[in-house]
């Protein structure tokens, strides 16, 4: 990318690029951007992927059982972590498992092979500080609704002699609310990390096959090709585990909120 | 950082999409299809713990009429041991009565015969002392001429016999 200029920008991927503008709201210019298109191509891609869950058949077939695996997969995580009361949340929390999961892996895919360029959605703090705020809001929701102003004893360790409180409960405090940026920073940085790592290594890739020296291509792009696929891999699992991570804190949060301590 | 120095101008389509996708993958997927297929799943297991519930109330009832079937053939061999014996028993006790009628059947006729033979004894007994008495007058007629008289002959053969 920005190959036009001779260098090989890795920041470039991440740029929020117009498609067509759409409207404006209190300034703010709202429009169908690449991100948004592949926001767009996840949504449509997770709901094609659902379909095939939705034959209902008895025995399943190879697509349900894995739709089923995968809703059983975040049924068993709520209620393991939060019990019974924890499949209430089911929905939320597959939705956000799943968007992000979907969006981290098509963010992945090699299509810059035939000429799209694929933007990962889940490197934008925008995107996953709103997922973390929804993430938090609930949490305090649930929290407040269920427990009332009693929500702040979540804040007093059990068994902590009384003396210590004054420290205690501010270092709780500052926890307690560093988890919505906690959230949101871990995803962003994962993502934003993985993917510059990659862009870096294909430039070496490109301008060692391009050096005026044939030395350079076998010594450079050759070993940064190798570590590449590596690293492909490496992203592959990234994207899964901080989907998974994402869910899994939000289900501890959850947790907190519905059954104190 | 294209995320950070873009931030002013595209937060807004940003939020947008977001709330516009999240919130459809929440509402149609989350909250329209995941309960579904939970509900499958859920009708699955419930289906099959029926189903093995349902085998193990059979193979229960399976075991009880065993049982019973075999305390019932018990019952009926015990039974028919009963009346074999009791059967038996009640031949032997016949038989037995039978014999004993027999038995004493016999001894009357036996005795009957005895008595009959005794008669027949003693009949030949007093026909051979009558032949011998006219023998005897016969013999004392022929050797002596002398005229006996068949007391006394009869006299003589009882004396005879009973020296005899």
């Amino acid at each position: 990318m920005a190959a036009e200029s001779g260098k090989i920008d890795p920041m470039h991927q991440f740029e929020v690029q117009s498609i067509t503008d759409l409207f404006t709201v209190g300034g703010q210019q709202i429009a169908f951007t690449n991100s948004a298109l592949w926001m767009v191509i996840t949504l449509g891609v997770l709901w094609a992927f659902m379909m095939g869950g939705m034959r209902r058949q008895l025995v399943p077939g190879r697509w349900q059982a894995a739709v089923e695996g995968v809703t059983g997969f975040i049924e068993n995580m709520m209620v393991t972590n939060i019990g019974p009361q924890g499949r209430k949340f089911v929905p939320y929390v597959f939705s956000l498992f799943m968007f992000i999961l979907f969006a981290n892996i098509l963010g992945l895919l090699p299509l810059g092979v035939v000429g799209v360029h694929p933007f990962t959605v889940t490197s934008h703090l925008t995107i996953t500080g709103v997922l973390a705020i929804v993430s938090f809001g609930i949490v305090l929701a649930v929290g407040f609704a269920k427990h009332g102003l009693h929500f702040f004893s979540l804040f007093v360790p059990h068994g902590a002699p009384w003396w210590m409180l004054p420290i205690l409960i501010p270092v709780e405090f500052v926890s307690f609310m560093v988890r919505p940026f906690s959230l949101a920073l871990r995803l962003f940085v994962a993502m934003t990390a993985g993917h510059i790592l990659l862009k870096v290594l294909a430039g070496f890739v490109i301008n060692g096959m391009n050096a005026d020296a044939a030395w350079v291509a076998p010594i450079v792009s050759l070993p940064s090709f190798i570590l590449m696929i590596g690293i492909s891999a490496l992203e592959l699992l990234v994207a899964a585990i901080q989907a998974y991570v994402f869910a899994l804190l939000t289900s501890l949060y959850l947790n907190d909120a519905v059954n104190l301590h | 950082m294209p995320q950070i120095a873009q931030i002013a101008e595209t937060f807004g389509s940003q939020f947008f999409w977001l709330f516009l996708t999240f919130g459809l993958i929440y509402l149609v997927i989350g909250r329209g299809m995941v309960p579904k297929i939970s509900g499958t799943v859920e009708a699955r297991d419930r289906r099959i713990a029926d189903d093995l519930a349902a085998a193990e109330r059979a193979r229960t009832e399976a075991d009880a009429r065993e049982e019973a079937y075999r305390t019932q053939t018990e019952a009926n061999r015990a039974e028919a041991l009963k009346l074999t014996q009791a059967a038996k028993q009640d031949a032997a006790r016949q038989t037995e009565a039978r014999v004993k009628a027999a038995d004493a059947e016999t001894n009357v006729r036996v005795a009957d015969a005895e008595a009959r033979i005794r008669t027949a004894a003693d009949a030949a007994m007093a026909d051979i002392e009558t032949v011998a008495a006219e023998a005897a007058q016969d013999m004392v007629a022929k050797l002596s001429g002398a005229n006996v008289s068949r007391e006394r002959a009869a006299e003589a053969v009882r004396v005879a016999l009973a020296n005899g």
